[in-house]
């Protein structure tokens, strides 16, 4: 579906038939998906902790903000508070301005990556799958990651709603060959 | 202390969350996409063979140890940084919810729609289990989330990402005002 042009190649010691996998796998792994990890580098598991500190961070916004509130999700469907569009607005500001920098500054990861940006194509399952989950969002007052937050703050019940969001996913890559894309 | 118990204003989440998108990008060139999650589990646990499913998942790690970070944020913010305030909302949304008996206003989802008692009625099971599953499957088709695209995607000025973002809006705007008035009457 898509092809990855802009894949960095091999080190030329690598075998190539390791690198043509490691390809195949990317592509496979990106489809359908705007989040990637983009890096080759390999590290320990506890590396990773660094990314529970962002978490951390971010979970900790998303329930005293009520971004997780199912009040607030409906409020703004409702066009009932600034809240919500206050929040996505800034954060998507904040975002862009982030990404432009990286990009203009040339700024490479802590470990000197470069940090790579693959375009992504338009295709119709991005209108009838975000008229989908928008239906659910404004269901359930969360998406994915609010779906974690929620159930942190003790509502345990949304695990069922979580393993139903799980349950979803599998049933899409099930059918996703048969699907208008 | 105080301060931080209160509700935080909008602008304040914004830039955290807005910050996470270059946090993430340099601290190990990860893109920002909570969704994709749901998928590395189905990879994980049950690929069955479904060539969606057949990647290397270990390589998204990160992710869950991301997610992670969420819950503990979350519990965080419950167990130390307890909103001491009753929950404020509009009062029309209060009245639409009294008129279909939905009363108890505390906590971020109403206690008389997410139970585990409400689980088994018509009303809660559509709300959590199918309004779940359509999060899963739409988010997948539509290649992301309200992170992945609206955040990220909206962040890298992609098209694809607008037109996504627009069409989560549009269902969402649909099922608040037009479906799910008659779900609440079940």
């Amino acid at each position: 579906m898509s092809t990855i042009k802009e894949f960095q190649l091999p080190a030329p010691s690598q075998p190539a038939q390791e690198a043509v996998d490691q390809n195949a796998d990317f592509e496979v792994r990106s489809l359908d998906t705007m989040c990637v990890n983009e890096s080759q580098l390999k590290h320990p598991w506890w590396y990773n902790l660094k990314y529970t500190a962002v978490g951390l961070f971010f979970g900790l916004a998303f329930v005293k903000a009520e971004i997780v509130s199912w009040y607030r999700i409906q409020e703004m469907f409702r066009l009932e508070s600034f809240h919500m569009y206050g929040v996505i607005g800034t954060a998507v500001v904040i975002g862009a301005l982030s990404v432009f920098l990286i990009k203009r500054l040339k700024i490479k990861s802590i470990y000197g990556e470069e940090i790579l940006f693959h375009p992504k194509k338009f295709n119709k399952g991005q209108i009838i799958g975000g008229l989908i989950f928008g239906l659910g969002w404004a269901m359930t007052g969360a998406c994915p990651g609010p779906l974690f937050a929620q159930i942190g703050t003790g509502a345990l019940v949304i695990t069922v709603t979580l393993v139903s969001a799980i349950a979803g996913t599998w049933v899409y890559g099930y059918f996703r060959e048969k699907l208008p894309h | 202390m105080e301060l931080l118990s209160h509700p935080w204003p909008w602008w304040a989440a914004g830039i955290i969350i807005g910050l996470t998108v270059p946090a993430l990008l340099i601290l190990g060139n990860k893109h920002f996409g909570i969704s994709a999650n749901l998928r590395h589990l189905c990879a994980a646990c049950l690929p069955a063979n479904i060539k969606f499913f057949q990647y290397d998942w270990k390589k998204e790690v990160w992710n869950f140890f991301f997610v992670g970070g969420i819950l503990l944020g979350a519990i965080i913010a419950t167990v130390w940084f307890q909103n001491p305030d009753p929950v404020q909302i509009h009062p029309d949304l209060a009245a639409d919810l009294a008129a279909q008996g939905v009363t108890q206003i505390d906590g971020l989802v109403p206690a008389d729609l997410f139970s585990w008692e409400s689980l088994f009625s018509l009303r809660g099971f559509i709300l959590m289990v199918i309004g779940g599953f359509l999060i899963g499957f739409g988010t997948r088709y539509a290649g992301g989330c309200t992170s992945g695209h609206a955040i990220m995607g909206l962040s890298d000025l992609q098209v694809p990402s607008l037109i996504a973002t627009i069409s989560f809006m549009v269902g969402g705007f649909i099922m608040a005002n037009l479906i799910l008035p008659y779900i609440l009457a079940l």
